[in-house]
Protein backbone atom coordinates (compact mmCIF):
# COMPACT_ATOMS: atom_id res chain seq x y z
CA UNK A 1 0.00 0.00 0.00
CA UNK A 2 1.33 3.54 -0.68
CA UNK A 3 1.38 5.45 1.90
CA UNK A 4 1.01 9.01 0.36
CA UNK A 5 3.70 11.37 2.25
CA UNK A 6 1.81 14.00 4.04
CA UNK A 7 3.16 17.73 3.86
CA UNK A 8 5.60 18.60 6.20
CA UNK A 9 3.17 19.93 8.75
CA UNK A 10 3.29 22.84 10.09
CA UNK A 11 2.93 22.98 14.07
CA UNK A 12 4.30 19.19 15.76
CA UNK A 13 1.38 17.34 16.99
CA UNK A 14 0.83 18.50 20.53
CA UNK A 15 1.54 14.66 21.50
CA UNK A 16 4.47 12.66 21.86
CA UNK A 17 4.89 8.90 21.09
CA UNK A 18 7.39 6.70 22.89
CA UNK A 19 8.81 3.72 22.15
CA UNK A 20 9.49 1.41 25.60
CA UNK A 21 9.89 -2.12 24.68
CA UNK A 22 7.09 -4.07 22.59
CA UNK A 23 4.82 -1.24 23.90
CA UNK A 24 4.20 2.52 22.23
CA UNK A 25 3.20 5.12 25.13
CA UNK A 26 1.39 8.06 23.37
CA UNK A 27 1.19 10.98 25.85
CA UNK A 28 -1.38 13.64 24.57
CA UNK A 29 -0.33 17.12 25.84
CA UNK A 30 -2.97 19.40 24.68
CA UNK A 31 -6.57 19.07 22.87
CA UNK A 32 -6.22 18.18 19.72
CA UNK A 33 -8.03 18.83 16.59
CA UNK A 34 -9.57 17.08 14.13
CA UNK A 35 -7.05 16.71 11.52
CA UNK A 36 -4.59 16.35 14.56
CA UNK A 37 -6.21 13.41 15.73
CA UNK A 38 -6.17 11.79 12.50
CA UNK A 39 -2.52 12.43 11.93
CA UNK A 40 -2.37 10.91 15.23
CA UNK A 41 -3.67 7.81 14.27
CA UNK A 42 -2.03 7.40 10.96
CA UNK A 43 1.46 8.14 13.02
CA UNK A 44 0.94 5.60 15.38
CA UNK A 45 -0.53 2.68 13.18
CA UNK A 46 2.25 3.21 11.21
CA UNK A 47 4.71 3.01 14.25
CA UNK A 48 3.23 -0.23 15.15
CA UNK A 49 3.65 -1.77 11.97
CA UNK A 50 7.23 -0.58 12.17
CA UNK A 51 7.99 -1.08 15.42
CA UNK A 52 5.83 -4.38 15.67
CA UNK A 53 4.17 -2.95 18.57
CA UNK A 54 2.82 -5.68 21.09
CA UNK A 55 0.96 -2.66 23.21
CA UNK A 56 -0.60 1.07 22.78
CA UNK A 57 -1.19 3.12 25.85
CA UNK A 58 -3.11 6.40 25.24
CA UNK A 59 -2.37 8.69 28.44
CA UNK A 60 -5.27 11.68 28.09
CA UNK A 61 -4.95 12.93 31.62
CA UNK A 62 -3.70 16.19 30.38
CA UNK A 63 -7.29 16.79 28.77
CA UNK A 64 -10.23 17.86 30.32
CA UNK A 65 -12.35 17.69 27.25
CA UNK A 66 -12.80 14.96 25.09
CA UNK A 67 -15.42 15.32 22.41
CA UNK A 68 -17.34 12.75 20.42
CA UNK A 69 -14.81 13.07 17.16
CA UNK A 70 -12.19 12.20 19.84
CA UNK A 71 -13.50 9.61 21.84
CA UNK A 72 -14.40 8.04 18.66
CA UNK A 73 -11.34 8.45 16.87
CA UNK A 74 -9.67 6.97 20.18
CA UNK A 75 -12.06 3.90 19.75
CA UNK A 76 -11.43 3.08 16.23
CA UNK A 77 -7.62 3.34 16.96
CA UNK A 78 -7.74 0.83 19.45
CA UNK A 79 -9.71 -1.39 17.31
CA UNK A 80 -6.98 -0.86 14.24
CA UNK A 81 -4.31 -1.51 16.47
CA UNK A 82 -5.77 -4.49 17.66
CA UNK A 83 -6.33 -5.81 13.68
CA UNK A 84 -2.14 -4.90 13.65
CA UNK A 85 -1.58 -7.26 16.64
CA UNK A 86 -1.47 -4.38 19.53
CA UNK A 87 -3.68 -4.20 22.66
CA UNK A 88 -4.58 -0.41 23.48
CA UNK A 89 -5.01 1.02 26.75
CA UNK A 90 -6.24 4.58 27.29
CA UNK A 91 -5.31 5.76 30.47
CA UNK A 92 -5.82 9.23 32.97
CA UNK A 93 -9.94 9.75 31.73
CA UNK A 94 -10.11 12.55 34.84
CA UNK A 95 -13.59 12.15 36.31
CA UNK A 96 -15.49 15.16 34.65
CA UNK A 97 -13.93 13.36 31.51
CA UNK A 98 -15.47 10.49 31.75
CA UNK A 99 -18.98 11.97 33.53
CA UNK A 100 -19.00 13.83 30.34
CA UNK A 101 -18.80 10.76 27.82
CA UNK A 102 -21.68 9.06 30.11
CA UNK A 103 -23.82 11.78 29.51
CA UNK A 104 -23.31 12.51 26.12
CA UNK A 105 -24.02 7.72 25.74
CA UNK A 106 -20.23 7.69 24.41
CA UNK A 107 -18.83 4.52 25.11
CA UNK A 108 -15.29 3.54 24.38
CA UNK A 109 -16.57 0.59 22.57
CA UNK A 110 -13.36 -2.41 22.87
CA UNK A 111 -11.40 0.07 24.39
CA UNK A 112 -9.76 -1.15 27.79
CA UNK A 113 -9.17 1.81 30.31
CA UNK A 114 -7.19 2.22 33.36
CA UNK A 115 -6.86 4.99 35.86
CA UNK A 116 -2.61 6.08 35.18
CA UNK A 117 0.03 5.27 33.38
CA UNK A 118 1.15 2.25 36.01
CA UNK A 119 -1.68 0.66 36.37
CA UNK A 120 -2.08 0.58 32.03
CA UNK A 121 1.45 -0.80 32.02
CA UNK A 122 0.75 -3.38 34.38
CA UNK A 123 -2.06 -4.57 32.03
CA UNK A 124 -0.03 -3.86 28.75
CA UNK A 125 2.42 -6.89 30.86
CA UNK A 126 -0.15 -8.94 31.82
CA UNK B 1 -31.67 28.10 54.43
CA UNK B 2 -30.03 31.85 53.14
CA UNK B 3 -30.33 31.39 49.62
CA UNK B 4 -34.33 30.22 49.73
CA UNK B 5 -34.99 34.22 51.60
CA UNK B 6 -33.05 35.36 49.60
CA UNK B 7 -34.84 34.13 46.26
CA UNK B 8 -38.29 34.76 48.20
CA UNK B 9 -36.94 38.44 48.62
CA UNK B 10 -37.73 39.74 45.42
CA UNK B 11 -41.68 38.74 45.22
CA UNK B 12 -42.37 40.32 48.78
CA UNK B 13 -40.18 43.53 47.08
CA UNK B 14 -42.40 43.57 44.14
CA UNK B 15 -45.68 42.92 45.76
CA UNK B 16 -45.38 45.67 48.52
CA UNK B 17 -43.87 48.24 45.51
CA UNK B 18 -46.89 47.54 43.50
CA UNK B 19 -49.33 47.85 46.42
CA UNK B 20 -48.00 51.46 47.47
CA UNK B 21 -47.42 52.35 44.03
CA UNK B 22 -51.27 52.36 43.65
CA UNK B 23 -52.44 53.76 47.03
CA UNK B 24 -50.07 56.44 45.51
CA UNK B 25 -51.73 57.28 42.15
CA UNK B 26 -54.84 56.96 43.77
CA UNK B 27 -53.49 59.82 46.39
CA UNK B 28 -52.13 62.27 44.22
CA UNK B 29 -55.11 62.36 42.07
CA UNK B 30 -57.07 62.97 45.23
CA UNK B 31 -54.34 65.84 45.94
CA UNK B 32 -55.13 67.32 42.38
CA UNK B 33 -58.60 67.77 42.92
CA UNK B 34 -59.16 68.36 46.10
CA UNK B 35 -55.67 69.63 48.15
CA UNK B 36 -57.66 71.25 51.41
CA UNK B 37 -59.80 68.30 51.28
CA UNK B 38 -57.50 65.73 52.36
CA UNK B 39 -55.90 67.73 55.02
CA UNK B 40 -59.36 67.87 56.44
CA UNK B 41 -60.33 64.08 55.78
CA UNK B 42 -56.70 63.14 57.61
CA UNK B 43 -57.91 64.94 60.79
CA UNK B 44 -61.11 63.89 60.54
CA UNK B 45 -60.14 60.10 60.13
CA UNK B 46 -57.87 60.84 63.33
CA UNK B 47 -60.76 61.76 65.01
CA UNK B 48 -62.70 58.66 64.21
CA UNK B 49 -60.14 56.43 65.49
CA UNK B 50 -59.34 58.08 68.84
CA UNK B 51 -62.87 58.76 69.49
CA UNK B 52 -64.10 55.41 69.52
CA UNK B 53 -67.18 56.43 71.45
CA UNK B 54 -68.78 58.94 69.17
CA UNK B 55 -71.30 57.38 67.18
CA UNK B 56 -69.76 56.79 63.95
CA UNK B 57 -72.72 57.95 61.85
CA UNK B 58 -72.86 61.46 63.34
CA UNK B 59 -69.20 61.92 61.93
CA UNK B 60 -69.93 60.73 59.24
CA UNK B 61 -72.11 63.28 58.86
CA UNK B 62 -70.11 65.66 60.17
CA UNK B 63 -67.08 65.04 57.65
CA UNK B 64 -69.79 65.24 54.03
CA UNK B 65 -70.88 68.69 55.41
CA UNK B 66 -67.66 69.87 55.91
CA UNK B 67 -66.59 68.58 52.30
CA UNK B 68 -69.34 70.14 50.87
CA UNK B 69 -69.07 73.83 52.27
CA UNK B 70 -65.60 73.83 51.72
CA UNK B 71 -65.76 72.31 47.83
CA UNK B 72 -66.25 74.37 45.24
CA UNK B 73 -66.36 71.51 42.08
CA UNK B 74 -69.46 70.33 40.59
CA UNK B 75 -72.60 68.32 42.39
CA UNK B 76 -71.73 65.20 40.47
CA UNK B 77 -67.66 64.73 40.41
CA UNK B 78 -68.61 65.85 44.41
CA UNK B 79 -71.22 62.69 44.84
CA UNK B 80 -68.24 60.40 43.80
CA UNK B 81 -65.65 61.43 45.16
CA UNK B 82 -67.71 61.62 48.91
CA UNK B 83 -68.35 58.16 48.44
CA UNK B 84 -64.37 57.90 47.52
CA UNK B 85 -63.81 59.85 51.07
CA UNK B 86 -66.59 57.87 52.81
CA UNK B 87 -64.90 54.46 51.36
CA UNK B 88 -61.77 55.48 52.77
CA UNK B 89 -63.10 56.43 56.15
CA UNK B 90 -65.51 53.01 56.44
CA UNK B 91 -61.94 50.84 57.09
CA UNK B 92 -61.06 53.15 60.04
CA UNK B 93 -64.81 52.91 61.50
CA UNK B 94 -64.78 49.18 60.53
CA UNK B 95 -61.78 48.71 62.75
CA UNK B 96 -62.93 50.48 65.37
CA UNK B 97 -66.50 48.31 65.21
CA UNK B 98 -64.00 45.41 65.31
CA UNK B 99 -62.16 46.39 68.39
CA UNK B 100 -65.17 47.03 70.46
CA UNK B 101 -66.36 43.58 69.73
CA UNK B 102 -63.12 42.07 69.93
CA UNK B 103 -64.06 39.90 72.88
CA UNK B 104 -67.42 38.42 71.51
CA UNK B 105 -66.28 38.19 67.98
CA UNK B 106 -63.05 35.91 69.32
CA UNK B 107 -65.05 33.81 71.65
CA UNK B 108 -67.37 33.31 68.20
CA UNK B 109 -64.14 32.57 65.99
CA UNK B 110 -62.74 30.39 68.78
CA UNK B 111 -65.93 28.26 69.09
CA UNK B 112 -66.59 28.05 65.07
CA UNK B 113 -62.72 26.86 65.00
CA UNK B 114 -63.44 24.15 67.50
CA UNK B 115 -67.37 23.39 65.94
CA UNK B 116 -65.53 22.65 62.15
CA UNK B 117 -62.49 20.44 63.85
CA UNK B 118 -59.80 22.73 62.52
CA UNK B 119 -56.26 22.67 64.78
CA UNK B 120 -57.52 19.03 66.44
CA UNK B 121 -53.58 18.86 67.31
CA UNK B 122 -53.81 21.78 69.25
CA UNK B 123 -55.56 22.57 72.91
CA UNK B 124 -58.61 24.86 73.19
CA UNK B 125 -56.30 27.13 75.38
CA UNK B 126 -53.65 27.49 72.61
CA UNK B 127 -56.05 27.92 69.83
CA UNK B 128 -57.92 30.91 71.85
CA UNK B 129 -54.48 32.01 72.38
CA UNK B 130 -53.23 31.97 68.99
CA UNK B 131 -56.80 33.19 67.78
CA UNK B 132 -56.36 36.36 69.78
CA UNK B 133 -53.54 37.10 68.00
CA UNK B 134 -54.34 36.50 64.62
CA UNK B 135 -57.27 38.70 65.51
CA UNK B 136 -55.39 41.35 66.36
CA UNK B 137 -53.19 41.32 63.57
CA UNK B 138 -56.18 41.24 61.28
CA UNK B 139 -57.63 44.41 62.51
CA UNK B 140 -54.06 45.82 63.00
CA UNK B 141 -53.99 45.09 58.94
CA UNK B 142 -57.28 46.29 58.10
CA UNK B 143 -56.39 49.57 59.55
CA UNK B 144 -52.62 50.06 58.08
CA UNK B 145 -53.25 48.13 54.86
CA UNK B 146 -49.83 46.61 55.05
CA UNK B 147 -49.70 43.31 54.63
CA UNK B 148 -46.00 43.30 55.99
CA UNK B 149 -46.28 42.64 59.66
CA UNK B 150 -48.76 40.33 59.14
CA UNK B 151 -46.45 38.21 56.45
CA UNK B 152 -44.00 38.41 59.63
CA UNK B 153 -46.25 37.16 61.73
CA UNK B 154 -47.67 33.99 59.38
CA UNK B 155 -44.55 32.75 58.97
CA UNK B 156 -43.78 32.87 62.64
CA UNK B 157 -47.42 31.29 63.19
CA UNK B 158 -46.22 28.29 60.64
CA UNK B 159 -42.75 28.38 62.32
CA UNK B 160 -44.42 27.08 65.11
CA UNK B 161 -47.72 25.28 64.06
CA UNK B 162 -45.69 22.98 61.04
CA UNK B 163 -43.92 20.95 63.62
CA UNK B 164 -47.55 20.51 65.02
CA UNK B 165 -48.62 18.67 61.85
CA UNK B 166 -51.02 21.45 61.18
CA UNK B 167 -52.04 21.07 57.66
CA UNK B 168 -52.83 23.65 55.30
CA UNK B 169 -56.63 23.34 54.40
CA UNK B 170 -56.68 23.81 58.58
CA UNK B 171 -54.71 27.46 58.41
CA UNK B 172 -56.79 28.49 55.18
CA UNK B 173 -60.13 27.21 57.07
CA UNK B 174 -59.87 29.21 60.30
CA UNK B 175 -58.54 32.37 58.18
CA UNK B 176 -61.90 31.72 56.21
CA UNK B 177 -63.95 31.38 59.56
CA UNK B 178 -62.57 35.15 60.58
CA UNK B 179 -63.50 36.52 57.92
CA UNK B 180 -67.01 35.25 57.84
CA UNK B 181 -67.49 35.80 61.67
CA UNK B 182 -66.43 39.16 61.01
CA UNK B 183 -68.95 39.75 58.00
CA UNK B 184 -71.94 38.34 59.68
CA UNK B 185 -71.09 41.35 62.39
CA UNK B 186 -71.21 43.51 59.84
CA UNK B 187 -73.93 41.94 58.26
CA UNK B 188 -75.50 42.06 61.70
CA UNK B 189 -74.73 45.93 62.31
CA UNK B 190 -75.74 47.56 58.66
CA UNK B 191 -78.57 45.39 58.29
CA UNK B 192 -80.84 48.90 58.40
CA UNK B 193 -78.87 50.45 55.95
CA UNK B 194 -78.40 47.73 52.77
CA UNK B 195 -76.37 50.52 50.34
CA UNK B 196 -74.11 51.69 53.26
CA UNK B 197 -73.54 47.79 53.59
CA UNK B 198 -72.82 47.14 50.05
CA UNK B 199 -69.94 49.98 50.76
CA UNK B 200 -68.61 48.43 54.15
CA UNK B 201 -68.53 45.01 52.16
CA UNK B 202 -66.55 46.89 49.03
CA UNK B 203 -64.27 48.06 51.65
CA UNK B 204 -63.42 44.98 53.83
CA UNK B 205 -63.79 42.31 51.41
CA UNK B 206 -60.88 43.11 49.56
CA UNK B 207 -58.90 43.58 52.93
CA UNK B 208 -59.88 40.83 54.21
CA UNK B 209 -58.96 38.57 50.86
CA UNK B 210 -55.75 40.23 50.53
CA UNK B 211 -55.43 39.03 53.97
CA UNK B 212 -56.23 35.42 53.78
CA UNK B 213 -54.16 35.08 50.98
CA UNK B 214 -51.20 36.18 52.43
CA UNK B 215 -51.33 33.76 55.46
CA UNK B 216 -52.37 30.82 53.65
CA UNK B 217 -49.52 31.69 50.92
CA UNK B 218 -46.88 32.47 54.24
CA UNK B 219 -47.65 28.77 55.21
CA UNK B 220 -47.59 27.35 52.12
CA UNK B 221 -43.62 29.11 51.63
CA UNK B 222 -42.67 28.08 54.97
CA UNK B 223 -43.96 24.73 54.31
CA UNK B 224 -42.08 24.27 50.95
CA UNK B 225 -38.83 25.82 52.77
CA UNK B 226 -39.01 23.14 55.19
CA UNK B 227 -39.14 20.28 52.79
CA UNK B 228 -36.06 22.03 50.86
CA UNK B 229 -34.61 22.41 53.31
CA UNK B 230 -34.73 18.62 54.47
CA UNK B 231 -34.10 17.72 51.00
CA UNK B 232 -30.73 19.73 51.48
CA UNK B 233 -29.82 18.25 54.20
CA UNK B 234 -30.73 14.43 52.75
CA UNK B 235 -28.40 15.39 49.29
CA UNK B 236 -25.66 16.72 51.92
CA UNK B 237 -25.91 13.05 54.07
CA UNK B 238 -25.62 12.10 50.87
CA UNK B 239 -23.17 9.18 50.19
CA UNK B 240 -19.74 8.35 52.20
CA UNK B 241 -17.16 6.89 49.58
CA UNK B 242 -15.20 4.51 51.86
CA UNK B 243 -11.63 2.65 51.29
CA UNK B 244 -11.85 -0.51 53.23
CA UNK B 245 -8.83 -2.46 51.65
CA UNK B 246 -5.99 -1.01 49.55
CA UNK B 247 -7.69 -0.32 46.09
CA UNK B 248 -11.20 -1.09 47.36
CA UNK B 249 -13.78 1.35 47.84
CA UNK B 250 -17.47 0.60 49.17
CA UNK B 251 -20.06 2.83 48.41
CA UNK B 252 -23.23 2.42 50.35
CA UNK B 253 -26.64 4.27 49.06
CA UNK B 254 -29.59 4.95 51.88
CA UNK B 255 -32.56 6.54 50.46
CA UNK B 256 -33.87 7.94 47.34
CA UNK B 257 -31.95 7.60 44.45
CA UNK B 258 -32.82 10.39 41.58
CA UNK B 259 -30.98 12.68 39.13
CA UNK B 260 -29.27 14.81 40.86
CA UNK B 261 -28.26 12.25 43.39
CA UNK B 262 -27.26 9.75 41.34
CA UNK B 263 -25.09 12.64 39.15
CA UNK B 264 -23.19 14.51 42.29
CA UNK B 265 -22.80 10.71 43.86
CA UNK B 266 -20.99 9.61 40.45
CA UNK B 267 -18.99 12.99 40.48
CA UNK B 268 -17.80 11.75 43.90
CA UNK B 269 -16.98 8.60 43.18
CA UNK B 270 -15.05 9.17 40.69
CA UNK B 271 -12.85 11.41 42.16
CA UNK B 272 -12.73 9.16 44.97
CA UNK B 273 -11.48 6.32 42.52
CA UNK B 274 -8.36 8.99 41.41
CA UNK B 275 -7.61 9.92 45.14
CA UNK B 276 -7.60 6.07 46.39
CA UNK B 277 -6.26 4.42 42.71
CA UNK B 278 -9.27 2.34 43.56
CA UNK B 279 -9.35 -0.47 41.37
CA UNK B 280 -12.44 -1.99 42.27
CA UNK B 281 -15.33 -0.52 43.77
CA UNK B 282 -18.72 -2.24 45.34
CA UNK B 283 -21.87 -0.26 45.08
CA UNK B 284 -24.67 -1.51 48.16
CA UNK B 285 -27.82 -0.55 47.40
CA UNK B 286 -29.48 -2.99 50.46
CA UNK B 287 -31.11 0.96 51.24
CA UNK B 288 -32.50 1.93 48.14
CA UNK B 289 -36.32 1.93 48.88
CA UNK B 290 -37.59 1.99 44.88
CA UNK B 291 -35.10 0.90 41.93
CA UNK B 292 -37.02 2.37 38.56
CA UNK B 293 -35.56 2.52 35.14
CA UNK B 294 -34.02 5.57 36.03
CA UNK B 295 -32.20 4.73 38.65
CA UNK B 296 -31.08 1.62 36.97
CA UNK B 297 -30.17 3.37 33.65
CA UNK B 298 -27.54 5.97 36.16
CA UNK B 299 -26.15 2.93 38.02
CA UNK B 300 -25.39 1.81 34.48
CA UNK B 301 -23.93 4.91 33.68
CA UNK B 302 -22.28 5.27 37.30
CA UNK B 303 -20.57 1.90 36.43
CA UNK B 304 -19.53 2.91 32.74
CA UNK B 305 -18.01 6.13 33.73
CA UNK B 306 -15.73 3.99 36.33
CA UNK B 307 -14.76 1.73 34.13
CA UNK B 308 -13.17 4.44 32.23
CA UNK B 309 -11.64 5.39 34.91
CA UNK B 310 -10.01 2.42 35.15
CA UNK B 311 -11.99 0.68 38.47
CA UNK B 312 -14.37 -2.14 38.00
CA UNK B 313 -17.75 -1.73 40.00
CA UNK B 314 -19.63 -5.05 41.95
CA UNK B 315 -23.62 -3.88 42.77
CA UNK B 316 -25.00 -5.55 45.77
CA UNK B 317 -28.26 -5.63 47.74
CA UNK B 318 -30.51 -6.39 45.02
CA UNK B 319 -33.17 -7.31 46.65
CA UNK B 320 -35.69 -9.99 45.02
CA UNK B 321 -38.66 -7.48 44.40
CA UNK B 322 -35.76 -5.06 42.72
CA UNK B 323 -34.32 -8.01 40.63
CA UNK B 324 -38.12 -8.80 39.41
CA UNK B 325 -38.79 -5.21 38.76
CA UNK B 326 -35.55 -4.73 36.64
CA UNK B 327 -36.29 -7.53 34.36
CA UNK B 328 -39.99 -6.58 34.08
CA UNK B 329 -39.39 -3.62 32.62
CA UNK B 330 -36.44 -4.68 30.45
CA UNK B 331 -33.31 -2.81 32.15
CA UNK B 332 -29.99 -4.49 30.45
CA UNK B 333 -27.67 -5.14 33.46
CA UNK B 334 -26.12 -8.25 32.13
CA UNK B 335 -22.58 -5.72 31.93
CA UNK B 336 -22.63 -5.09 35.30
CA UNK B 337 -21.33 -7.41 38.03
CA UNK B 338 -23.96 -8.19 40.61
CA UNK B 339 -23.25 -10.30 44.16
CA UNK B 340 -26.40 -10.83 46.88
CA UNK B 341 -24.90 -9.06 49.67
CA UNK B 342 -22.36 -6.77 51.03
CA UNK B 343 -20.63 -9.39 52.35
CA UNK B 344 -20.30 -11.49 48.89
CA UNK B 345 -19.33 -8.60 47.12
CA UNK B 346 -16.56 -7.52 49.28
CA UNK B 347 -15.19 -10.96 49.57
CA UNK B 348 -15.36 -11.41 45.61
CA UNK B 349 -13.59 -8.23 45.51
CA UNK B 350 -11.03 -9.13 47.89
CA UNK B 351 -10.61 -12.28 45.66
CA UNK B 352 -10.15 -10.43 42.40
CA UNK B 353 -7.55 -8.06 44.21
CA UNK B 354 -5.75 -11.26 45.95
CA UNK B 355 -6.68 -11.22 49.66
CA UNK B 356 -7.04 -13.80 51.32
CA UNK B 357 -8.74 -13.16 54.38
CA UNK B 358 -8.54 -15.53 57.46
CA UNK B 359 -9.68 -16.12 60.76
CA UNK B 360 -7.07 -17.16 63.51
CA UNK B 361 -7.85 -19.48 65.65
CA UNK B 362 -7.94 -18.71 69.39
CA UNK B 363 -4.77 -19.30 71.60
CA UNK B 364 -5.66 -21.37 74.42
Amino acid sequence: MKVDTPDPPSTPLPASILSQGPNLIVSIHAALDDEQLVRLQRELLDLVGRNRSRGVLIDVGALDVLDSFAARTLGDLAYMAGLRGARTVVVGIAPEVAMALVRLAMRLPLTQTALDLEEGLAWLGS
Amino acid sequence: MTQQDRSHQPQDVGSTMSDDHQTEDRRTEEDQTVEDQTVEDQTMEDQTMEDQTMDDQTVRRRGQDERGASDPAGEASQESRVRQDDDDALLPELVSHLRDHRTSLRQQWAERITQAHLLSSMTAQEVFTEATSVYDNYVEVLKTGSVQALKHYARDLSERIIPRGVETHEVVGIVLLLRDVLARSLFEKYREDFELLNRVLDAYEPAANRIANTVAVSFVEQRERVIRDQQDALLELSTPVLQVRERLLILPIIGVLDTPRAQQLTEQLLHSIRTHRAKLVVIDITGVANVDEAVANSLVDTVTASRLMGADVIITGLSSEIAQTLVTIGVDLSKMHTVGDLQGGIEEAERQLGFRVMKVPDEG
